[in-house]
């Protein structure tokens, strides 16, 4: 270990994880909500800030952490959805002590855990190693569960249980994965240390053993798949979304889905970069396939909202690891650009949706009507969220599904069918649902709500702005990262 | 290495496979429960003849937390969940044994088929228990799907999380072995918690469709 490492205080890559690995202790030794929400929002805004530098200046990858052009584009959009996040946080968590859903007790483990969950996925991020990255998407997972349990009622409970087992085994599959890895390393780059960091391995990942990484990568796929949320393997997602507190289901549809994400997409580069090993955007064009049609057809019988836009983040996500599957820099830049916008508009969604919930005291969309009436401000958020999230021009989304579908049909023209298809079967349920809940008679409550709408707008506002004009540096970051996933 | 040491660890690892299959068709919890505390105790000695052949002491933590906590803590713990949720009498398979026992020897074949096949590089001993780790892992998921009960199915996860440690501690020289059973040691004792604090008695994708509408919300 170099001494720059062992004096890691001052560079800005140990500040994404000391900043929200110390601040969580902080928050747990506080008592007091107002001040730890607050807290909370600064600790995020700092944590981005640090994230932010990583785009100037870059530290020398050391053997546990590092910074490249594919990790730095995840961590500057976990850290930024993290900070609007919190900010949500604060005026939802308030509201939710009011009516005494949740005690204050119970809030200070919350905020402990948010920026635990923070430091897990930035460490999941930065990690330079193939176990160490193991370990801390398992730790995320950890602290979800716990999360997503917070409320304590007996449904609360059964859906952090079944994403706690579920979770667990896809997070073993992963590790027989990374173990085969290691395997298949070790005869090219000997035993210890040197076999499980990332970028020895890709420098030397074509003298590895071909047949051993194929097994791998079925491994690895059905594991950090399961955190994906990909169609098979995606039981564990409506449930922990519904049940737990909203800006924790904008956290996991915007940021932890992403985290495995980007497991795979390392161990897909190091496939990639053997030319004897299979070609693994096959398996990965598949499962994201299936996922988008499977939740398009699930979005219509959907009656609790939450529910609905958590299937709406499989639809997503499958459509995502499509684009990545099919690889080449157009397909990767259109992924990217779709995880991306779909991290923010997901997130803006459930900002909104949370409210709404609160405002109606209620998750059945059959008890919610009329928001546009009685929360003109609410309901036109999540009416411009979901035309958003449905794909609509001239929103960010639209030019990402319209990018993925346009370079299939150059390349798969039979795929590009059924990803129409798929795209068409969610634009119905999504559009007929939204009318449903926004506009007609108002029903339940229409006494206005203290609701912070900063962040709704914001995001909202990103990706308009990006479906109107990608700035040039942006699509030149993004067209780099492109061409590094091959 | 000499003959004598490949087949101590060879044997270790094979038992660990029939102990996973003598899971698979237990049908008392507290015999379910005393065949698990063997298999752990399996493992920790394959995990400490691993240690000793490969001159990797660390290993030796590995095979302590292996013998301490799943073959006794663990063990203990359950049996008293178990008679505390007042479910001691008998298990409820979904599958029968026959077809379950029939899946399991599938698999074992499957693991065998692939892993040799994939590994014909690397050395002979490290081949062996990746092939039975893998069983091991199939095993215990076999075990996770055909169960209901929720005792069972944590039980089904721990033989798998044994597979892990077992393909770990065979990948020779492998760092963060140590951290990762530990990391592990944590996940299980939540599991473990879990079902005390909160009685959970069976899985919650019930065969009653009923009860999943109800608990989706979708019939409200």
């Amino acid at each position: 270990m170099s001494p720059a490492e062992l004096n890691p205080a001052l560079d800005a890559l140990s500040a994404v994880l000391v900043i929200p690995g110390s601040g969580a202790v902080v928050l747990a030794l506080l008592p007091g909500y107002w001040l730890s929400a607050r807290l909370n929002v600064l600790i995020s805004f700092a944590t981005l800030v640090a994230a932010l530098s990583l785009l100037i200046e870059r530290p020398a990858p050391g053997t546990f952490l590092f910074v490249d052009d594919l990790n730095v584009v995840f961590v500057v959009l976990t850290t930024f959805v993290a900070f609007t996040t919190s900010a949500f946080s604060a005026s939802y968590i308030g509201h939710e002590l009011e009516v005494g859903r949740l005690t204050p007790r119970y809030l200070r483990f919350y905020h402990a855990m948010y920026q635990t969950l923070m430091f897990a996925m930035n460490l999941g991020l930065l990690a330079n190693n193939i176990g160490l990255m193991w370990v801390a998407v398992e730790f995320a997972t950890l602290t979800t569960v716990l999360m997503v349990g917070i409320y304590r009622t007996h449904e609360a409970i059964e859906a952090a249980w079944k994403y706690f087992i579920l979770g667990s085994v896809g997070i073993a599959l992963a590790l027989f994965g990374t173990i085969l890895v290691y395997m298949a390393a070790r005869p090219v780059l000997g035993e210890g240390q040197d076999a499980m960091v990332w970028t020895t391995l890709i420098k030397r990942s074509s003298g590895f053993s071909a047949e051993l990484l194929n097994v791998a990568f079925v491994f690895l796929m059905l594991g950090y798949g399961t955190k994906v949320g990909l169609a098979p393997l995606h039981a564990w997602l409506p449930d922990a979304h519904a049940e737990g507190p909203t800006p924790i289901s904008a956290v996991l549809s915007g940021l932890l889905l992403n985290v495995a994400l980007y497991a795979l997409l390392r161990f897909k580069m190091l496939l990639a970069g053997n030319s004897a090993a299979m070609a693994p955007g096959s398996l990965m064009v598949t499962m994201g396939l299936l996922s988008l049609i499977f939740a398009g057809f699930m979005l219509y019988r959907r009656r609790d909202i939450k529910r609905m836009f958590a299937y709406s983040s499989i639809e997503h996500m499958g459509l995502i690891t499509f684009a990545f599957g099919m690889g080449g820099p157009l397909a990767n830049f259109a992924g990217l650009l779709h995880m991306s916008m779909h991290s923010l508009t997901k997130s803006a969604i459930f900002f909104a949706v949370g409210h709404i919930a609160q405002a109606k005291g209620t998750q059945r969309m059959a008890a919610i009507r009329g928001l546009t009436e009685s929360h003109p401000v609410l309901g036109w958020g999540l009416v411009l969220g979901v035309v958003a999230i449905a794909g609509l021009p001239p929103l960010g989304i639209f030019m990402s599904e319209f990018l993925i579908v346009s370079s299939t049909f150059a390349r798969a023209p039979f795929l590009a069918i059924l990803l129409v298809v798929g795209l068409l079967i969610a634009f119905g349920a999504l559009l007929l649902r939204l009318t449903e809940v926004a506009f007609g008679e108002p029903t339940g409550s229409t006494a206005p709500i203290k609701a912070s709408y900063v962040p709704l707008f914001a995001h909202l506002g990103l990706v308009l702005a990006a479906g109107i004009y990608l700035p040039a540096p942006l699509v030149v970051w993004f067209q780099t990262v492109a061409r590094l996933l091959g | 290495m000499t003959g004598a040491w490949f087949d101590v660890a060879h044997m270790l690892a094979g038992g660990l496979v029939l102990l996973s299959l003598m899971l698979l068709y237990q049908d008392r919890m507290f015999a379910l429960l005393n065949v698990f505390a063997l298999h752990a105790v399996v493992l920790s000695l394959s995990v400490a003849w691993q240690a000793q052949v490969q001159h990797a002491p660390h290993l030796y933590i590995t095979a302590l937390i292996a013998l301490g906590l799943k073959a006794m803590v663990i063990p203990v713990a359950l049996r008293r969940i178990v008679v505390r949720l007042g479910i001691h009498r008998t298990i409820e398979t979904v599958v029968g044994i026959g077809p379950t026992m029939l899946a399991g020897m599938g698999l074992v074949a499957l693991s065998m088929v692939v892993m040799l096949k994939a590994t014909a590089q690397a050395d002979p001993l490290a081949r062996e228990d990746l092939a039975f780790a893998l069983s091991v892992v199939l095993l215990g998921l076999l075990m996770m799907v055909t169960r209901r009960n929720a005792v069972s199915q944590v039980v089904g996860f721990m033989s798998l999380e044994n597979g892990m440690i077992l393909a770990a501690a065979g990948a020779k020289g492998m760092p963060l072995v140590v951290e990762i059973s530990i990391a592990f040691s944590v996940l299980i004792a939540f599991i473990v918690i879990g079902v005390f604090l909160f009685r959970i008695r069976e899985r919650f994708d019930s065969v009653d469709v009923g009860a999943l509408d109800a608990f989706r919300g979708e019939r409200l």
